[in-house]
């Protein structure tokens, strides 16, 4: 009894070390502030997969009035239950091919520019033009230029852990 | 199934297809964070280490400064280095053109690179360009001529530069580009050579930790003599002789030109001194290598003699190398700040003006100082360099500071873009980014992320391997049982009490550190791991070989000093001397016997004679895992 009480403390505590470690690399003043619009980062850093109305919600809950800055003290908190009761687990691979697979209504096996172009910027959180020539550079295959979906899940969703 | 009923299937489709969307975007942008987190912490890792290295120089400096005030004239170690605190030999202009003289230099015929004829025109200018390009080296004969023409011209021009913005060009403005000729190259090819329809600011710091600083300078003062007045080249702090002793400039051109490598860096010398200190646009825009202070005067700095400040690392008060009181008026110490601060100093988020004690010379100045100075001067932007930034650029001070930096992959390939501002007469900066380099396009992000990071890391694995003693000696202290393992907590904590870096060691353990066991590591083990080379001479005495990684850009500084024709030789008297110097700045103990054996065991001619670039090569750190 003693001993899972020592082990449920001793979680909170290695979640709140990693919440600090991820929040000091961007508190450029050294003084537990950081700007609201790297919050996103930070919370995508810790593991977490919310969408983006998540993060609305996550930032109302934080921000101190319209300063535009996040401090450490209404974070921790906050962050500390996020991590503890996987509030936003990753999307597990078999998903996110499915996912692919429905917007390759031809069942090519890889989506053209043009294709995610048009369903990354006109459904769901639409993706801005920059956020999407990006993804095309990052994942496009250099010779076909078109992207490869069932390899690329492979590759990208093991991560180092943190 | 989905056959089976047509019109529901449709409609699970058009559903499907937004969840889908909503996924992939919810994915990606988790991986993108990913990517920047990591970037960021390399980037952090880059900059602590540079700052430390800049730290470094101070402290070495500081020292120097200490010796001459405090010791008498015959001290040995004061002579050593009495010399490049001398004053400039006061000499008439003729004296000057005798010794730079280039016209005994033949061109002989088997010379195979670019002619250079006076008085160069753009056509000239531009076909050394493409020399450069070509990687060509210019003739020591055209290379004097070259600068001497720069010097007569430079000191026709005043301390400040003033433009007038013309309604039909546009004026482009560079930052550090640090002997990087690719970023140079790519500028002039999306922008434009200079001309006088096409003028040029640049920002200072065109040499050092790049290798074609030279080549940088060479094109920027031939531009400079066509065009006199529609290029103009701001000083920067690297724009100083003895900054180059230490960041690669003065090896960069000894190593090129054997024979007349002292007299180019002579010339340089002069040059730098007289590089104007800051340009002005419509009376309305600064452009200034670092930045202001809050003491900053336009008017005092335009009545400034710029040429007596030949470097930073010399306050006026080493005006003559007496030990007699020096001369040194309020005047001179006020004049001295304006133009250390000009070129030295760095913008901070909170308001004042606080000493920059990263750089050691400088202010660190708020918004509120900069709102001041450009009210009190009437100027409304205030355009800067001298730090790296990752986008090339960055805004500050509400958008009435801009930094700007020209230098792309400036820690390592990937890790920055570079930068340039272009200005029509409205005065509104447009900014424009690139990235030098082929292979560095076709990278896609994440693999440029991992490039950079993996040389980031390497460079901290070399810096936790020079202080293992250190390291080992304080991990002790929370192992009293000796049993080699300290908690992942201590070992953080402990790392950065060493290291002084201020990084975050938690965020970076993973990296740095193969394997813990219930928050417990095994450090004999991991610092062992670190080994980092296999020195390629007997060296039995630990305490000299943790010495000489750790101080091996001060060795070399302190070589070149000493080396005073410039032959990239030192005789064993004077390395001995050498030791003696960083033995007293850094307070360690050192054996005279293991100094005197050691130059034994690196004359490698067995002359007498000690090679400096071969020393320095013998111990330069060689990670024996990267055959892993």
């Amino acid at each position: 009894m003693a001993e899972s009480k020592q082990s449920a403390e001793a979680t909170v505590s290695d979640v709140q070390k990693k919440i600090r470690a991820a929040f000091e690399a961007f508190d450029y003043e050294s003084n537990n502030t950081v700007d609201v619009r790297e919050i996103g980062t930070i919370i995508y850093s810790l593991g977490c997969f919310p969408s983006q109305a998540d993060l609305h919600d996550l930032i109302a809950e934080v921000e101190e009035d319209q300063t535009g800055y996040i401090h450490l003290d209404s974070f921790l908190p906050v962050m500390s239950k996020v991590l503890l009761e996987h509030k936003f687990p990753p999307i597990p691979e078999d998903l996110l091919l499915q996912a692919f697979e429905v917007l390759d209504k031809e069942k090519k096996g890889y989506l053209e520019h043009e294709e995610l172009t048009k369903y990354m910027t006109q459904e769901g959180e639409l993706f801005t033009q920059e956020e999407v020539d990006e993804m095309l550079t990052a994942l496009a295959d250099h010779e076909k230029n078109v992207v490869y979906y069932k390899d690329l899940i492979n590759q990208l969703t093991i991560d180092p852990d943190m | 199934m989905q056959k089976e009923f047509p019109v529901f299937s449709v409609l699970n489709s058009a559903l499907n297809t937004i969840s889908a969307a909503l996924l992939i975007q919810r994915w990606y942008r988790q991986h993108v964070a990913r990517l920047e987190m990591r970037r960021r912490c390399t980037w952090n890792i880059f900059q602590s280490i540079e700052y430390a290295g800049e730290q470094d120089q101070i402290k070495l400096y500081n020292y120097f400064g200490f010796l001459m005030d405090h010791f008498t004239p015959a001290s040995s170690e004061r002579n050593l280095i009495s010399h490049i605190f001398r004053k400039n030999e006061i000499c008439l202009d003729t004296e000057w053109e005798r010794y730079f003289c280039y016209k005994s230099i033949e061109v002989t015929k088997s010379y195979t690179g670019p002619h250079l004829m006076f008085p160069v025109t753009f056509c000239g200018v531009s076909k050394l360009v493409e020399a450069f390009k070509h990687k060509e080296q210019l003739h020591a004969r055209y290379v004097l001529q070259l600068l001497g023409e720069t010097w007569r011209l430079l000191r026709t021009f005043p301390n400040i530069s003033h433009v007038i913005a013309c309604h039909t060009k546009a004026i482009t403005i560079c930052g550090d580009l640090h002997g990087h000729l690719e970023d140079l190259l790519l500028i002039f090819y999306k922008n434009g050579l200079p001309s006088s329809d096409k003028p040029y600011v640049f920002n200072g710091d065109f040499v050092d930790r790049g290798k074609n600083s030279l080549e940088i300078l060479l094109t920027l003062f031939g531009f400079l003599l066509v065009y006199p007045n529609d290029v103009h080249l701001n000083r920067g702090n690297h724009e100083d002789h003895i900054v180059n002793l230490r960041y690669g400039f003065t090896k960069e051109v000894l190593g090129k030109y054997r024979v007349h490598g002292k007299k180019i860096l002579k010339l340089l010398q002069m040059i730098f001194s007289w590089l104007p200190l800051a340009t002005v646009i419509d009376n309305k825009v600064l452009i200034v290598h670092g930045g202001i202070s809050d003491t900053t005067d336009l008017d005092k700095i335009a009545r400034v003699d710029r040429q007596k400040y030949a470097s930073a690392l010399r306050p006026p008060k080493m005006k003559s190398d007496s030990y007699l009181e020096s001369k040194t008026t309020e005047t001179d110490l006020d004049e001295w700040k304006q133009v250390m601060d000009v070129l030295w100093s760095d913008p901070m988020p909170q308001n004042g003006c606080i000493p920059n004690e990263v750089r050691g010379r400088g202010c660190y100045w708020g918004p509120d100082v900069t709102e001041e100075v450009l009210r009190r001067n009437n100027l409304q932007l205030l355009i800067r360099s001298h730090e790296c930034k990752q986008d090339g650029y960055e805004f500050c001070h509400n958008r009435r500071v801009i930094t700007i930096f020209s230098a792309s992959n400036y820690y390592e390939v990937g890790s920055n873009r570079g930068a340039f501002i272009r200005m029509g007469p409205d005065l509104v900066p447009h900014i424009i980014q690139y990235q030098a380099s082929t292979t560095c396009r076709e990278l896609t992000l994440r693999q440029s992320v991992g490039w950079t990071e993996r040389s980031a890391l390497q460079a901290l694995r070399e810096q936790l391997f020079v202080h293992r003693s250190d390291l080992i000696s304080a991990f002790q202290e929370f192992d009293p049982n000796n049993k080699g393992m300290i908690s992942v907590t201590h070992w953080a904590s402990t790392t950065e009490r060493v290291l002084n870096l201020g990084l975050p060691w938690r965020v970076l353990r993973p990296q740095l550190v193969s394997s813990t066991q219930h928050g417990m590591m095994d450090y004999q083990r991991w610092i062992k791991e670190l080994s980092i080379t296999e020195p390629k001479l007997e060296i039995s005495d630990n305490s000299i070989l943790d010495t000489m990684y750790k101080n091996h850009s001060n060795l070399e500084t302190i070589f070149r000093i000493i080396d005073t024709d410039h032959s990239g030789l030192i005789s064993f008297k004077e390395f001995h001397q050498t030791w003696e110097l960083l033995r007293s700045h850094l307070k360690t103990e050192i054996s005279a016997k293991a100094i005197a054996d050691l130059a034994q065991s690196i004359d490698f001619n067995k002359d007498g004679s000690i090679d400096i670039n071969e020393f320095l090569e013998a111990f330069r750190l060689v990670d024996i895992s990267a055959h892993n």
